[in-house]
């Protein structure tokens, strides 16, 4: 295969290749001309449910009573009806406005500490529980102190508690 | 007039509260009680004073004083006198004040009550929480003072805010106020914010406590750890009102179907309450059993710095939340308080650490002990979730300098579960006993509320077809919780008929009366346990609907129909456009109820609210929101309607919870709690120096 | 009933290991860097919460397309006056200052003047809307990801911030601009003398 031919080959793939990556990127998220779905209130509030209004403090944007809320509730139900899937209206969300848009921190990059920490801190929770609990066992254990008899209730007499036992082993 | 007399109330209270701080350190460096008692004098003389202070605002916008900058800003000739009063802490100023007065108030109390029975701590604490004192009323009189006035300078385009007249300035005296937010008109927002504050600021007592025991070094007489459950106990009633209150009002305001949001302040009160929680369970242990005395006294620092951060992230607007105050310049001088609070208090903590010891140690993995940590863990990942996610977004823009929203998809996740493993807690402690529990009595005990799990699993699984794993699971754990709980009133009942012929009414009202404690806390966890009962409906079997319709149209959701017969428009007295919708609610085809769902203008403020039209039942509640209507015509209107299953289980049980700890928490038996352990007394404890025993490895 | 056990007889103090020791040290070292982190967080968000609307330095830098689909980076701008509005179909005021805006860009356009309009969060129908309801020719495109905004601090909408030849900022202006403020402005900005 001469040098030129191989060249023009690999120019060949290359432009086939960013023929289909910009038709598939480019790909408005609906063709225009297919027919608009009847997109309801609460299709849009569906996916409001999942964004912030980006500029009122902390308020989602389903319940959001703002001109502006409005506005962009009417354009998620513009997208929708276009055909746009829910993660399509939520990535433009995030373009247009900033990925404080999104009630639910992304489960990757940087915020994706949000969620990973709680499950560490949980588990180191438990740990620190089994470790305290054997190290009292253990120091108990080796310091063979009788053990002590066992108390029910904290809150009734030693007479009643008695009777409580009493009346337990006859119902039993 | 009036207004003098607070300002200068408030300025001579600032003076005596720096004497008192001043005085109760001058006592304890010289062993001189007296100075000590005028210390307390003084601590008295303080609360006198911005009582006074107080009632001069209260007065103030009783006759609606507009000369008043504070005045001017929160109320208006629109509303009711009773609701300018309540305007004292409607606004930054007024509610800094009103907090520093109970704060005072808090502190009284102690001087004067507990002046015998911690003497040797008194100095101690009179100067931590007088320090404390002191900060909020020289925020007060610097900062956010309510009592500026306006002044115009010519020339100048806004209004000056101060005391004093400015040079060539004129005093400006509007005729009208602008009046209170109308979102915080509603017997919630009167409620919320005092009961909030006295359990914020209740928990500057135990803080005070806790502080005074590791500065005096005193670690082994365990007398104070008792007042400071009584007081941890009492802020954490009031914490636990304002929290079932602030829910309520945003369910009845708001305007979203919710009760709880997750916002960074709601957040911010939930946090010292779940440490509260923990320490009023964890304390037990200190009590009973003298163990787990450090964590204690790390609970309690916590409790308080935690609502000391909800306080600043509240009103410094840190944190973005629709709560927050307006931006004022409280921020600096705040940080540099809490700072020298949470450093110290973590210095202090650690270098006594060794020397708070427990005394006793576990004997086995089933006990009451055990389940006890347990839940204290528990409790404490909760809060770290909680604080987590309610900071990330500023740790996110620290590092990544892109703002983000945690929202409650976050907090649902992350601790639902945990919440549910608390819950289960719940059902099992009652069944263990202190010490050890033999395996055997325990699965024994645990068959009845096992089998009423399961079949109450089952049945809601049958009856509402459909749900969720987690949700039956859920509902599997409330069932057995309330299960194992009532067993304990039925068992102890049964022993008292069978034991004295009492008749059950009477038996079951002596049981629980002669154990206030024990089963005040069983009726305080039923309580919690409809609370979870709203939760689990909220978080599983919540519904909505919106749609547009015409006169005569129906809209509808489930089982309900809503039909919309017209619109209607008028003028509320306080200054507010009343848009109306007029509604009937079906349920299969039967009228059950007329809604008015509406939405109110308040015209000055320009700020809608919304109030929802709402029929109520302890199944569920159906909400229904009137968002929006054609201008023109009125002939078509847009609703908004809500199914919230099992949502009234929260009012029940938050009332529950109220009558529980009503009943549980004047508990006279003293020698009744105490009987499985007696404390040891300070003078034994002298003898017997080195009674700490080994490290418990941590 | 009391519970003397025998637990309460008399221990001698724990002897510390080594080992425990450097871990306690551990834990004490990492409790205090946690309570200084969250103090030195909210110092942080303190004094973000704080920032206000920039004044004065060099105009941070930005590149907006426009609706249109034309692109403008500020910093190419050198030798003109640049008016950059921030704004939003959904802002009241930003109504009552638009037709000012619009004629004296008019009034300025073949003088050296740029205009740059960011529409701060803002849907694109209404926004589109407001362009075409005021007859709005200067330059206009969306912030994303409110980039912009978050580079000059603003607190709102409308806010304007003048930039001279030389590409430093010249103040702002908080709220809605009415004549003949914008006027005078650009005038003592164009009499600025300027060289490359």
């Amino acid at each position: 295969m001469s040098k030129r031919r191989f060249l023009f080959i690999l120019l060949l793939g290359v432009l086939t290749a960013l023929v289909v990556t910009v038709t598939v990127f480019a790909q408005d998220p609906a063709p225009t001309s297919a027919p608009l779905k009847a997109v309801s209130d609460n299709d849009v509030n569906l996916v409001a449910k999942k964004l912030y209004c980006p500029v009122c403090p902390n308020t989602p944007l389903d319940v959001c009573e703002t001109t502006a809320c409005k506005d962009w509730r009417a354009q998620i139900k513009d997208q929708l009806s276009q055909g746009w899937t829910e993660q399509a209206v939520m990535d433009y969300f995030v373009t247009q406005y900033g990925e404080r848009v999104l009630a639910e921190p992304e489960r990757r990059g940087f915020t994706s500490l949000v969620w990973t920490l709680p499950i560490l801190i949980l588990g180191l929770g438990l740990v620190v529980v089994w470790l305290v609990l054997r190290g009292w066992r253990n120091k108990r254990l080796s310091q063979s102190l009788p053990a002590a008899p066992p108390l029910i209730d904290s809150g009734i007499s030693t007479a009643i508690l008695a009777k409580i036992e009493a009346e337990i082993r006859e119902v039993d | 007039m009036v207004p003098d007399i607070g300002l200068i109330a408030l300025v001579i209270a600032f003076g005596v509260s720096v004497y008192a701080t001043l005085m109760a350190v001058n006592g304890e460096w010289s062993q001189q009680l007296r100075w000590v008692a005028s210390a307390r004098n003084a601590t008295v003389a303080v609360f006198a004073l911005l009582t006074v202070s107080v009632l001069s605002v209260v007065y103030s916008l009783y006759v609606m004083d507009f000369s008043q900058a504070y005045v001017a800003d929160v109320s208006s000739t629109a509303m009711s006198p009773f609701l300018r009063i309540t305007a004292l802490w409607g606004g930054q100023a007024g509610s800094v004040l009103f907090w520093a007065w109970m704060m005072a108030g808090f502190v009284t109390v102690v001087v004067v009550r507990k002046w015998k029975e911690n003497a040797a701590l008194m100095p101690y604490v009179i100067f931590v929480a007088m320090l404390t004192t002191t900060f909020f009323v020289g925020v007060v009189l610097f900062i956010t003072n309510p009592f500026t006035k306006m002044w115009l300078v010519p020339g100048a385009q806004d209004l000056i805010i101060a005391i004093f007249q400015p040079a060539n300035a004129q005093q400006y005296i509007p005729i009208e106020g602008s009046g209170l937010n109308p979102l915080l008109r509603h017997f919630g927002m009167i409620g919320h914010p005092p009961t909030t504050y006295l359990g914020f600021t209740g928990f500057v007592i135990p803080f005070a406590f806790a502080i005074a025991a590791l500065l005096k070094n005193d670690t082994v007489s365990d007398q104070w750890i008792r007042s400071v459950r009584r007081w941890t106990l009492i802020a954490w009633i009031f914490l636990s009102i304002g929290l079932i209150l602030g829910g309520r009002w945003a369910y009845d305001v708001l305007g979203w179907g919710g009760f709880w949001g997750w916002d960074p302040v709601e957040n911010a009160m939930l946090m010292p309450w779940l440490t509260g929680t923990a320490f009023l369970h964890s304390v037990m242990m200190t009590e009973k059993r003298g163990m787990l005395k450090r964590w204690n006294i790390l609970l309690i620092i916590l409790t308080y710095s935690l609502s000391l951060f909800g306080t600043f992230i509240t009103r410094t607007g840190v944190v973005g939340s629709v709560h927050a105050f307006s931006k004022s310049a409280l921020g600096p001088a705040f940080l540099v308080f809490i700072s020298l609070t949470f450093i110290g208090a973590t210095v202090l903590l650690l270098s006594r650490w060794n020397a708070l010891k427990s005394e006793h140690e576990m004997e086995s993995i089933f006990s009451r002990e055990a389940a006890f940590v347990l839940q204290n863990m528990l409790f404490l990942a909760i809060t770290i979730a909680v604080l987590w996610g309610t900071v990330f977004p500023l740790i996110t823009e620290l590092f990544t300098e892109t703002k983000i929203t945690v929202g409650p998809p976050y907090f649902k996740q992350v601790t639902g579960p945990m919440f549910l493993a608390l819950v289960g807690l719940m059902g099992v402690t009652p069944l263990l006993a202190w010490r050890r529990q033999p395996a055997r009595k325990l699965l024994k005990r645990l068959a009845i509320p096992l089998i009423g799990s399961i079949a109450g699993a089952v049945a809601w699984a049958i009856f509402k077809p459909g749900s969720q794993l987690y949700a039956i699971f859920s509902m599997g754990m409330v069932f057995f919780v309330t299960v194992s709980i009532l067993a304990e009133f039925w068992r102890g009942t049964r022993i008292r008929m069978s034991t004295r012929g009492e008749n059950p009414v009477i038996a079951l009202a002596k049981l629980v009366m002669n154990n206030r404690r024990r089963f005040g806390g069983y009726i305080i966890h039923l309580g919690v346990v409809m609370i979870a009962l709203g939760f689990i409906g909220d978080a599983f079997y919540k519904q909505e609907t919106q749609g547009t319709v015409s006169m005569g149209e129906t809209l509808t959701i489930g089982a309900y129909t809503l039909r919309f017969d017209g619109l209607e428009s008028y003028f509320g007295s306080d200054g507010r456009e009343v848009v109306e919708a007029n509604t009937v609610l079906f349920k299969d085809g039967k009228q059950v109820k007329d809604l008015s769902p509406r939405r109110d203008y308040f015209v000055v403020q320009e700020q809608p609210v919304s109030i929802a039209g709402v029929y109520s039942t302890p199944a569920e509640d159906v909400y229904v929101l009137l968002v929006g209507w054609e201008t023109v015509s009125n002939q078509s209107s847009t609703f908004k309607i809500y199914v919230n299953p099992l949502i009234n289980w929260v009012w029940i049980g938050g009332f529950m919870l109220i009558f529980g700890i009503m009943i549980g928490a004047w508990s006279k038996t003293r020698g009744n709690v105490e009987a499985t352990y007696t404390l040891k007394q300070p003078d034994q404890a002298i003898g017997a120096a080195p009674l700490a025993q080994p490290s418990t490895g941590d | 009933m009391t519970d003397k056990s025998p637990e309460m007889i008399d221990q001698l103090p724990p002897v510390e290991t080594p080992r425990a020791h450097y871990w306690s040290n551990g834990v004490r070292f990492f409790s205090v860097l946690l309570v200084v982190g969250l103090i030195a967080l909210l110092g942080w968000g303190l004094v973000q919460a704080s920032k206000e609307p920039l004044e004065d330095g060099m105009a941070p830098d930005f590149t907006l397309t426009s609706f249109d689909g034309r692109t403008y980076t500020l910093s190419e701008l050198r030798g003109q006056v640049v008016i950059i509005n921030f704004w939003a179909s959904w802002c009241p005021p930003c109504r009552e200052e638009a037709a000012y805006l619009e004629s004296t860009w008019r009034k300025y356009q073949d003088k050296g003047v740029i205009f740059i309009g960011v529409d701060y969060a803002d849907a694109e129908k209404p926004a589109l809307a407001y362009i075409d309801e005021f007859d709005i020719t200067y330059f206009n495109g969306p912030d994303l990801g409110t980039r912009i905004s978050q580079k000059y601090n603003i607190k709102g909408v409308p806010e304007t911030y003048y930039v001279a030849k030389d590409g430093s900022l010249k103040g702002n202006q908080i709220g809605p601009l009415f004549p003949p403020k914008l006027d005078n402005r650009i005038d003592e900005l164009l009499a600025e003398p300027y060289s490359e």
